[in-house]
This record gives C-alpha cells, structure tokens and sequence, in this order.
C-alpha cells in the first residue's frame, strides 16, 4: 500500500511537471528556441502570485485571472522586443541571449524579493486531502493533476482545431511559405510565448502554494520540464504529460527507498529513457 | 499601352555574396501570361522569390499597380494580391489538404476562390481533404499548392517550375486546369523547363542566363534558334 501510495503521490506530481514542460514544449514546438528562462519564468510567475496574493488579498487561485494575462502580455512583448531578434538559422543566439535573461531575472527578482524563501498561502486548500481506497490524496496535488490535464487539453484543441494553431504549425513547417500566406511569423512567435507564458503563470503558481521558492529554483524547474519534454517526445504534448507523470513517479519511487534518492532516481530514469529511446516515448505523429 | 501591372527595373539580387540577378528588367500587363525560361542556375527562382518579397530587394526595383513594393514584407506583397506557388510545392506538411488550402486564403482578399471553387478545379483534393497534405502524390501536391496560391484571390499568380518532377500525364492536367485559373483574368508569371509548354501558354517570354535577361519577344512569333541562342549563351 505504501508503494501504491508513492505511485499515485508521483503521479499527481507529474501533473506539475508537465505544467513545466507544456510551455517549453510548446515553445520549442512552433519556434524551435530551447529557453534557458524557462524555469526562471516559472519562478516569476510564483512571485508574481505572491504579490498578488499579498496586496488585493485574493485567494492564490483567483489570482491568477491576474498573473496568468500579465504573463501573457510579458511573453509577447519580450518575443517581439528580444527573442525574435535572435532567431534564425543558428540555435546559439536564443541559447545564450535565454541564459542572459535567465540571469537578470534572478538576480532581479534577489534585488526585489530577497533571498527569504516564500511561500503562497492558499490556507485550508493546501492541508485538505481526501480519502480513496485507503489513499489519503492531497486536495492540491489532485487539482493540480486536473489542471494540467485541462491544459494540455486545451493546448492540444487550439493546436488543431484553431486558426492560431493552424498558424503555430504552418510556420513551425515553414516560415518563409507562411509568411507568403500573410501570417507574419513575429506576431505569430508573440502570440506563442503568450500563450506559453500563460501556462507558466499557472505552473508558477501552483508551484508557490505547493512548495517555498526563492529566486534560484528556476534552474532545477528547466531541468524537470526538458526532462518531461524529452521523456515524452518532442512535439507531442500528452506524451509531455507522461514524461512529467514518469518523472514525478521516479522520484517519489525513490524518495521511498531513501529519501537522498529522490530526485537522482528522476535523473535515472530519465537517462534510462534517453538511453533505450533517445526520441522519447511517444515522438511526434503527424496528426 | 496601360501602365505595366508589374515593372521591374535593374532588379539585383543576391544571396550573400554571391549574385544572382544583374539588372533584370521585366514588365507585366494586367491579365498577361509571361513564360520565363532558363537553364538551371539562370536566376529564375531567384526571380520568383524576389517578387513575392521573400528575398530582400533594394527600393524601386520592383513596382505593382504603381507601388514601389521592393522593401516590402513577403505577407504585405500578399495582401497587395501577389500570389506564389513555389518550386518544390512546400506544402505545410503537419496540416492536412483542407488546412493548407484555408490557410492560403488567409489573407483575406475578396474574390471568387474559395474552398468550394478550388474542389471544383480539383475534385480529387475533396475526396482527400483530411489527409496530410504530404501524404498526396507529387501531383495532388502541386494541386493542392496551386489551389492554396488561389485561396488568396491574387491578380498576380507566380508558378516556379510548375512542372518539375511530375509525370507527363499530371503535366497535361495541371496544365489543362491553367485557362481556367487564368481565365479569372489574372496575370501569370510561369517559369517553366519545358519550352514548347510554357511558349503555348504564354502571350511573352522572357529567357535568363546567367542571372541577366537575354531574350524578350512574343510567344508566337520568338524562333526556336533565338531561344537556344539566349539559352545556352552559344552562337
């Protein structure tokens, strides 16, 4: 029963993960930039949450009908005004120009919020849990599980059943031909971290009632959300879910061995998976 | 003689170092077909993408209803009605026939292509519209290519090698659907290896060589030593 326990604990944090990885995947799904920020974004979100919370006094979920359009607006404006500038047929200027953000943004966020880890008070949701089969199943992790399946989800719907995914995928396949076709990839770019960044607001806040952050986590959160991306296969968004779900499952299998082990049991089976299918599970079929 | 459609003048274009186009001057009447011909290398893709604005120009080297469009972006050409169906077809791969069809039209330029309109060029397309667009043979594909160029509603069509790598047969139909795209009165730009087709279907031809214009004249009446002559470059 503890075993069992551990698997449906891993599970429900994997939900989390994939809320990581959705944004990254995505990302790297219509504009092929591998995001250094990514998980610093994260982190700004999680801030932006606390701030939130902390001034109107909303309750951390209400807030983000707050953090999630102002990430949103952010992701657009630093696409236009930064990232579009970087890309092209090299990969190593959205790399290194993502690492330099990555470093302004924790070194701004010391600068405002100091080094004190926080932490979001979502008060009686963090503590409710409920009962199944024997299993004593957290509130939060189960709602966060279901808000990442709605996620991607949704992400999946817009990819193929909207005129902005029709546009995401039709100048992930060919810029130039999209172009002639009126779709001006920077707008479109824009509007893809936009909504990748909406994504992060939501993981980021989640993350901040779930756990204490300060400004140095981002990097471990990249490091979860290329995990998933990779374990499940680039371009395909449930199998982010799974990755994230194999991930929060290794770790929490491990955690039960020895509590030393829990996030190398992560990395284990993350090579393990890279080692026996280095295009990840389930790598993209074409739709 | 109206004011030309299309007016090139000392068009240079360049691929970094290295250029491709010296001074090409072209024009193009409202509702004409002009064949542009030319060994491989002679500049005549280079053309294509300077036109649709996917290369970049410097100003007043191309103009269009009287427009300088030369610095234009290749979507803000679009808009203005300048349609291309690329070499090779470049069809959106991740979207199915119906999807790569929408999306040519959306630019949103009124005009009678619409979906229906071009499934009646092609049936075919309609009874494989779910399909990836990839998945279709090669001629399907250009089909689908040139059907996605009409979606747009241009009144100026460009077709790169619109025959290149298809079996003679699609050939014939490809090119038995062209009056009735044509017919709209639209102006075409057909840049063609077959001679003897792009001349029939042509009102001018243009022949490059080495990135310069070396003949012009009218389709009927240009002989077939002129044309070698300006092809190979050789007496």
């Amino acid at each position: 029963m503890e075993w069992l326990n551990a698997v449906v604990q891993g599970t429900l944090l994997g939900g989390l993960y994939a809320l990581f990885a959705a944004g990254l995947s995505l990302i790297f799904g219509v504009m092929r930039l591998v995001n250094i920020a990514h998980g610093d974004l994260i982190v700004l979100a999680a801030y932006l949450g606390l701030t939130v919370v902390t001034m109107l006094g909303l309750h951390p979920l209400l807030a983000l009908i707050i953090v999630v359009p102002v990430m949103a607006v952010f992701g657009y404006v630093l696409q236009r005004a930064v990232l579009n500038r970087t890309l092209g047929d090299d990969l190593l200027p959205p790399l290194l120009v993502s690492f330099g953000l990555s470093v302004i943004l924790q070194n701004g966020l010391l600068e405002i919020y100091t080094a004190d880890p926080q932490k979001i008070n979502a008060g009686a949701l963090e503590t409710a849990s409920v009962q199944v089969g024997g299993l004593s199943l957290g509130v939060l992790p189960l709602l966060t599980f279901g808000i990442a399946v709605a996620v991607i989800w949704g992400l999946q719907w817009v990819f193929y059943h909207t005129a902005l995914g029709r546009a995401f995928r039709a100048v992930s396949d060919n810029p130039d031909i999209a172009q002639l076709m009126g779709l001006n990839r920077r707008h479109i770019f824009g509007l893809a971290m936009a909504l990748a960044l909406a994504v992060t607001a939501v993981a980021g806040v989640l993350l901040g009632i779930r756990t204490s952050f300060d400004p140095s986590i981002g990097g471990a959160r990249l490091i979860f959300g290329f995990e998933a991306v990779i374990i499940g296969g680039l371009g395909n968004l449930w199998g982010t879910l799974a990755g994230g779900v194999i991930l929060g499952v290794a770790q929490t299998l491990g955690a039960k061995i020895d509590p030393g082990w829990q996030l190398l049991a992560g990395h284990i089976a993350f090579l393990v998976i890279l080692a026996v299918r280095p295009n990840g599970l389930f790598p993209r079929i074409s739709a | 003689m109206p004011e030309p459609m299309l007016q090139i003048t000392g068009l240079n274009a360049h691929y970094r170092d290295f250029q491709a186009l010296y001074g090409v001057g072209m024009q193009a009447h409202a509702g004409e077909v002009l064949a542009i011909i030319g060994a491989n290398g002679a500049g005549k893709t280079t053309l294509m993408r300077s036109i649709s604005g996917l290369l970049p120009n410097g100003a007043g080297q191309i103009s269009y209803k009287g427009q300088d469009i030369s610095t234009l972006r290749a979507d803000q050409i679009a808009a203005l009605g300048i349609a291309l169906v690329p070499e090779g077809r470049q069809l959106f791969r991740s979207l199915s026939v119906e999807e790569n069809l929408i999306i040519g039209g959306q630019i949103g330029r009124k005009g009678p292509w619409n979906l229906a309109a071009v499934f009646k060029l092609f049936p075919i397309l309609e009874e494989r519209r779910a399909v990836p667009a990839t998945s279709l043979s090669g001629g399907q594909q250009q089909m689908v290519a040139i059907g996605r160029a009409l979606m747009a509603n241009p009144e100026m069509i460009l077709f790169d090698e619109i025959s290149l790598g298809l079996a003679p047969i699609i050939i014939k139909d490809i090119y038995a659907a062209l009056p009735g795209i044509i017919g709209e009165g639209m102006s075409a730009l057909i840049v063609e290896q077959d001679i003897s087709k792009a001349l029939a279907v042509s009102r001018r031809v243009y022949c490059l060589q080495e990135g310069r214009v070396s003949l012009e004249g009218a389709s009927r009446t240009v002989s077939r030593s002129d044309i070698s002559r300006a092809y190979f470059g050789v007496e």
